[in-house]
């Protein structure tokens, strides 16, 4: 059984998924109350044009009727029209999802930069200082609330210490969003060669991304520690010291790779607080994401946009989920063969 | 191994002996029992709260508004002039309910789930598997947004919307547990004693799980509070002016940037120490049930 | 024999060694010493909490943290052991003493080829060259006799069989030409032919080295085939060391001589067993063992007739997937379906005790699965006392009245015991769901009734398994099976988990219990010598089929098949290896 048939048969199992998806959210979303035509028609408008608004949205169909439409539009790309904005559903989605994904991608890297290497050493050095940092981190960390941890870093840093940037979205006024190669402020600003934006867009970026990061550090460093702990102790590892190996050959190719499969996991489900995460961390620092695009259709019912935002994050995560599946196939040779 | 004596347990009623057990579970680790004590506190206030507070947490008083920490109030007053102190007192009923609630439904529909596709597999499990990989392909935060969106801003819906996202935890939990003890010895043992599937899987195999899943419910309390706290932070929970830390900590954010902590700081210290509890709990009520931590 | 040199390679004086527990700080070992010289092999022979692994470890360097030698000293070619440096052991590991485990499949890396595992040690402790390091571990490989070394290297633990990771161990344990080998219970856990292949290895290639070795194992007719001197310990203390020849003849120490008496060997009888029993339980053998011919009649209780079991294998013709058909269409799939047990016939007689005997994988468990009806035949005929029970299906046997006639015995009593249910409980269980309806009293005193049948001391009732040993386990389990009087007991390698000591004592047990009770037994087992025992006949399982039958004695010493004889031919044991003419076994 080579990966590409395994990738391949990952890929068929998502599609029920992704089928569900669209079912729910599409149940979900007619559950909304309010009624988009009577907004769409406008104050002024009779009976006689809201029920031709209604007809024009297709809203006074039956339900599978509507469904089957709703499949038809989905295939051409078609999310329907956002009612706070007017823009198209889809073009929103487009330009505010590479703000999302650099908050989420700087918080992974910070997570991941501190939570492996505090687990790795707090396995390996049982009952130090670093052990029970380990421990008191973990616990600490997964107990705060993410828009709390992100109203503090703002109270400290930026109202006492004034050394951060006023909490206001991705750039402070006064610099120019860089030209969009990739959307991320970040890379774009470099690539673009000016330091002076890379440095104020980081500037605003490192708070919301170490509150998210935070409340994620937790798990992942729990289960380092946890999944070190446990290929530390394996037969296996009793074999290589007896057979001399170093120990950082003892430690990285035979401990650690072992023990990054439940890691990978973690990581799987450490993605699915952090795409709700977002949801918090952008209101509070007013991050001009998917987040909160969300809630603020969620508030005034638009529903076009709501499915949309649905949708594209659930789709989203089955597509890094799919990700890493496919590295937890590289790095376990084994997966695959239980049929 | 040497085997240890032991009081003659027959004599030992079988309260007597779960109180003998759950002081040498607490007294072996120090951080249980500060577990317990504060969880006992909280439980207290639960119960308790709206009696002993100084302050009703509905009055408002606007001539006071926004004062910081004093003796008169402990925790302040936020911008109506209601006191803090009460208000983050009483909220305690409100979260513990909400949080135990979806808990509760989890946790059983989720054991019934998962053990039953454990342990027969085939259909079940499929069916149940897609199931759950349904609810897992949201971000479980999102898919509570849109389910209280949905179904409007009451309290059973929150209950309702956390349960759903939290069901996954436990069916994941009990159909591995169950998997991997379907083929032991002592469950071919209960067939032959004449055990029927039901009975096997209630009383043999479900108490032999039940360690496990109680870490996972412990840790899903501080979840399930963290989530309605959440839900209420973006306006789609607890509708004010119910108190509820939640929304408290929503209601002080817009008087963090200019200066006054008091309002969203004590709710937000409070949730924290809630979820830390439950945390700290989970690994207790594991030993508690245990077998083999029994001395 | 061999002319030792005078200097050891290895000798340990006065060794203590003590572990920090939660009750306390327990000594494993007291004051332990022995030599070991080169070109030969020493046995270290005791049975579990004897510290013989403690020993090797200690030695090693690689004991657990909360271990530590409090005393004595280990002098390996002149360096000494015991308080080195980290450093410089790990310089010496793998180098020049090396260590092969039990269980091997666990003991090797999951996901790191094996091939890759043997450059390891190579690139760590030889100067050998990137270049060639691939071919070296190839060529050892070879030198382990594994078939196609080229391929194998790329092959994962999970692909090859125990006996095939175990030769990779010591591929691994001899790559660097060390001069020490210690072989900790290396054959546990595998075939009776696989064992005798992978000692044959071991034995040949350390002598081909003139290497010393250690070998550590409870199985003393092992020791007996392999080592030129045994070292006998128990409870933390060597008890006896001799060159292997004496310690049969003229075995010592009490604690020797019952663990030969133990053993079983081909000519060994149920009564030599009795003198081994314990202190703490009542003396079980009353009646003499006469041949229980003469309990049997000739009624058969049990007939299997055609017997089947097939499992679908993944890749049946409609299970393939829609992708798979896609991207390699013109794969055919494998074989359809696989037969654990391929049309077997027998008949058991009330009052038989027959032994079903193989390795595994024959079918032999599949079997007696079927037979008390927890899995459903795919075909063929199972009729006890008469009535067609393999009619009835395995979910609803549970309900029906003959469930309380057919019992079994687990082999692991420590998972076939319900954690959560004390001694009492579990004793409990079949008579609360099958018998009699009784009140508390009654159900209380039948309970301490089969409790001293089997050699249960009442206090122990109330105790959950895990503050059990392992033979209060095995007692607890056997009276679970017989609470409900079955005419058909069935034993799924009941001892082989236990201690040969207590392996002993519940032999004993179950064949008195055999004759007092009157019931028929089906002993499943791969252990020959323990088989003739306890069973008037023997039927000889491979491949899921029946290889041959006959009557015990007969068929252990005049075997007629092949495959028979191999399986006799494996076992060592020790009156055969000491053919010594002054030798007598008492």
């Amino acid at each position: 059984m080579n990966r590409f048939s395994m990738i391949g048969r990952r890929l068929t199992q998502a599609i029920p998924s992704i089928i569900g998806i669209i079912i729910v959210t599409f149940l979900l979303t007619r559950a909304l109350p309010g009624d988009p035509a009577v907004y769409f028609a406008g104050p002024a408008a009779d009976e006689q044009s809201i029920a031709e608004v209604r007809a024009a949205l297709g809203l006074d169909k039956s339900l599978p009727e509507q469904f089957w439409l709703y499949l038809g539009d989905l295939a051409r790309g078609d999310l329907g029209v956002s009612i706070s904005t007017g823009r198209p559903v889809l073009e929103e989605l487009a330009t505010r999802l590479p703000a999302s994904l650099e908050l989420t991608l700087v918080a992974l890297v910070f997570a991941i930069g501190t939570a492996l290497p505090l687990g790795i050493l707090a396995a390996t050095r049982p009952n130090s200082w670093i052990d029970h940092l380990c421990r008191v981190v973990v616990t600490a960390g997964v107990s705060l609330p993410v828009f709390f941890t992100g109203l503090f870093f703002v109270y400290i840093f930026y109202y006492i210490a004034d050394l951060a940037p006023s909490p206001l979205g991705r750039i402070d006024i006064y610099f120019i969003a860089p030209d969009h190669v990739t959307g991320f402020f970040l890379i774009d600003s470099l690539i673009a060669g000016d330091l002076e934006t890379f440095r104020a867009a980081l500037a605003q970026i490192i708070l919301p991304a170490v509150s998210m990061g935070v409340f994620v550090l937790a798990p992942l460093a729990r289960m380092t520690r946890a999944s070190m702990l446990q290929a530390l102790g394996s037969d296996y590892i009793r074999t290589a010291q007896a057979s001399g190996l170093s120990r950082s050959k003892v430690l990285f190719a035979y401990a650690f790779r072992n023990a990054l499969l439940p890691i990978l996991t973690t990581l799987g489900m450490v993605f699915s607080f952090m795409l709700g995460a977002n949801v918090l961390v952008e209101k509070v620092f007013a991050w001009p994401g998917i987040g909160s695009y969300a809630v603020n259709a969620l508030i005034v019912s638009d529903f076009a946009a709501v499915q949309g935002f649905v949708l594209s994050m659930a789709i989203l995560f089955v597509v890094i989920n799919l990700a890493i599946d496919v590295l937890y196939t590289i790095v376990d040779p084994r997966i695959g063969m239980e049929g | 191994m040497a085997v240890i004596e032991q009081p003659d347990e027959r004599t030992e009623t079988a309260l007597a002996a779960w109180w003998r057990h759950f002081r040498y579970v607490v007294s072996e680790n120090p951080v249980t029992l500060f577990a317990f004590c504060l969880f006992g506190m909280f439980v207290f206030l639960a119960f308790f709260g709206p009696w002993i507070v100084p302050f009703d947490p509905l009055a408002s008083d606007t001539s006071s508004a926004l004062q910081p920490p004093s003796w008169k109030h402990w925790f302040g007053t936020d911008n109506l002039g209601r006191d803090v102190f009460s208000r983050v007192v009483v909220a305690t009923r409100l979260d513990f309910m909400i949080a135990f609630s979806a808990v509760a439904i989890s946790f059983v529909v989720g054991s019934v789930l998962g053990c039953l596709s454990g342990y027969y597999g085939g259909w079940t499990d499929r069916i149940v598997g897609r199931s759950i990989d349904t609810i897992m392909a949201f971000p479980l935060f999102v898919l509570a947004m849109g389910i209280v969106a949905a179904l409007g801003n009451t309290v059973e819906n929150i209950v309702y919307a956390t349960a759903i996202i939290n069901l996954p935890f436990y069916t994941r939990v009990a159909r591995a547990e169950v998997n991997i003890r379907r083929h032991a010895g002592f469950v071919d043992a209960a067939k032959l004693a004449g055990n029927s599937d039901a009975r096997l899987l209630t009383f043999h195999l479900f108490p032999n799980i039940l360690p496990p899943m109680m870490v996972q419910v412990s840790l899903n309390l501080g979840w399930a509070i963290l989530n309605a706290a959440g839900l209420s932070f973006i306006g789609l929970g607890v509708r004010p002016p119910a108190p509820e830390w939640g929304i408290m900590v929503a209601e002080g954010a817009t008087f963090i940037v200019s200066g006054q902590w008091w309002l969203a700081l004590f709710p937000g210290a409070a949730l924290m120490l809630a979820v830390f509890c439950f945390n700290l709990l989970g690994d207790g009520l594991r030993d508690l049930i245990d077998p083999q931590r029994r001395t | 024999m061999t002319d030792t040199p005078a200097i050891p390679l290895l000798a340990i004086k006065d060794l203590t060694v003590e572990f920090k527990t939660r009750g306390g700080v327990v000594e494993a070992l007291h004051q332990v010493g022995f030599d070991v010289y080169k070109r030969e092999m020493v046995g270290v022979v005791g049975e579990s909490g004897s510290g013989k692994s403690v020993t090797a470890y200690t030695v090693m360097g690689i004991l657990d943290r909360a271990g530590r030698a409090t005393s004595g000293t280990a002098n390996f070619g002149g360096f000494e052991m015991i308080g080195a440096r980290e450093k410089d052991l790990r310089a010496l590991r793998g180098r020049e003493a090396s260590m092969i485990f039990q269980s091997p499949r666990t003991a090797l890396n999951p996901i790191r080829k094996v091939g890759k595992q043997i450059e390891d040690v190579l690139l760590e402790h030889t100067a050998v060259h990137r270049r060639d390091v691939k071919q070296k571990a190839i060529d050892l490989l070879a030198q382990v006799r594994i078939l196609r070394p080229e391929q194998r290297y790329h092959a994962y633990p999970y692909e090859l069989s125990g006996g095939m990771c175990q030769r990779v161990m010591i591929a691994i344990a001899l790559a660097c030409e060390p001069a020490l080998l210690i072989a900790d219970e290396p054959t546990t856990g595998l075939d009776v032919t696989t064992q005798k292949a992978t000692m044959d290895i071991v034995r040949d290639l350390t002598s081909e080295r003139n290497m010393a070795a250690i070998l550590i194992t409870h199985d003393l007719g092992l020791a007996a085939r392999y080592c030129q001197r045994i070292v006998v310990m128990q409870k933390g203390l060597v008890v006896e060391a001799a060159l292997t020849e004496e310690l049969f003849h003229n075995p010592q120490h009490p604690y020797t001589k019952k663990l030969i008496k133990a053993t079983p060997r081909t000519d060994s009888r149920l009564e030599d067993l009795s003198e081994v029993s314990e202190l703490n339980e009542a003396t079980v053998a009353t009646a003499p063992a006469v041949p229980s011919d003469a309990s049997v009649q000739t009624r058969p209780l049990l007939e299997v007739r055609g017997l089947i079991k097939e499992y679908p294998l993944h890749e049946t013709a409609e299970r393939r997937r829609l992708i798979d058909r896609i991207l390699r269409p013109n794969l055919t799939p494998k074989q359809a379906t696989f037969r654990a047990v391929d049309e077997i016939s027998f008949t058991v007689n009330a009052g038989e005790s027959v032994g079903l005997v193989g390795e595994s994988g024959c079918g032999k468990s599949t079997t007696s699965s079927m037979v008390t009806r927890l899995l459903d035949p795919t075909a063929g005929t199972i009729l006890f006392d008469g009535e067609d029970i393999g009619a009835i299906p395995a979910r609803k046997f549970a309900r029906s009245p003959l469930r309380s006639s057919i019992q079994m015995v687990f082999q692991d009593p420590t998972e076939s015991l319900n954690p959560r249910f004390s001694a009492f409980d579990a004793i409990a269980e079949p008579l609360r769901r099958l018998g009699d309806p009784m009140n508390r009293a009654v159900m209380a005193a039948r309970i301490e009734e089969l409790a001293a049948l089997v050699g249960l001391p009442d206090e122990l009732l109330t105790r959950f398994p895990h503050q059990l040993s392992g033979g209060q386990k095995a007692r607890v389990g056997i009276a679970r099976a017989i609470a409900l009087n079955p005419k058909l007991l069935i034993l799924d390698e009941p001892t082989s988990a236990l201690d040969v000591s207590v392996q002993a004592v519940v032999l004993l047990l179950l064949d008195r219990l055999r004759r007092e009770l009157g019931m028929t037994y089906i002993f499943v087992s791969h252990d020959l010598n323990v088989v003739r025992l306890l069973c008037n006949r023997v039927i000889v399982m491979n491949e899921g089929q029946i290889v041959e039958t006959g009557d015990a004695e007969e068929l252990l010493s005049n075997p007629r098949e092949a495959y028979t004889r191999a399986l006799v031919d494996a076992i060592p044991n020790l009156s055969r290896e000491r053919t010594h003419p002054d030798l007598v076994l008492v």
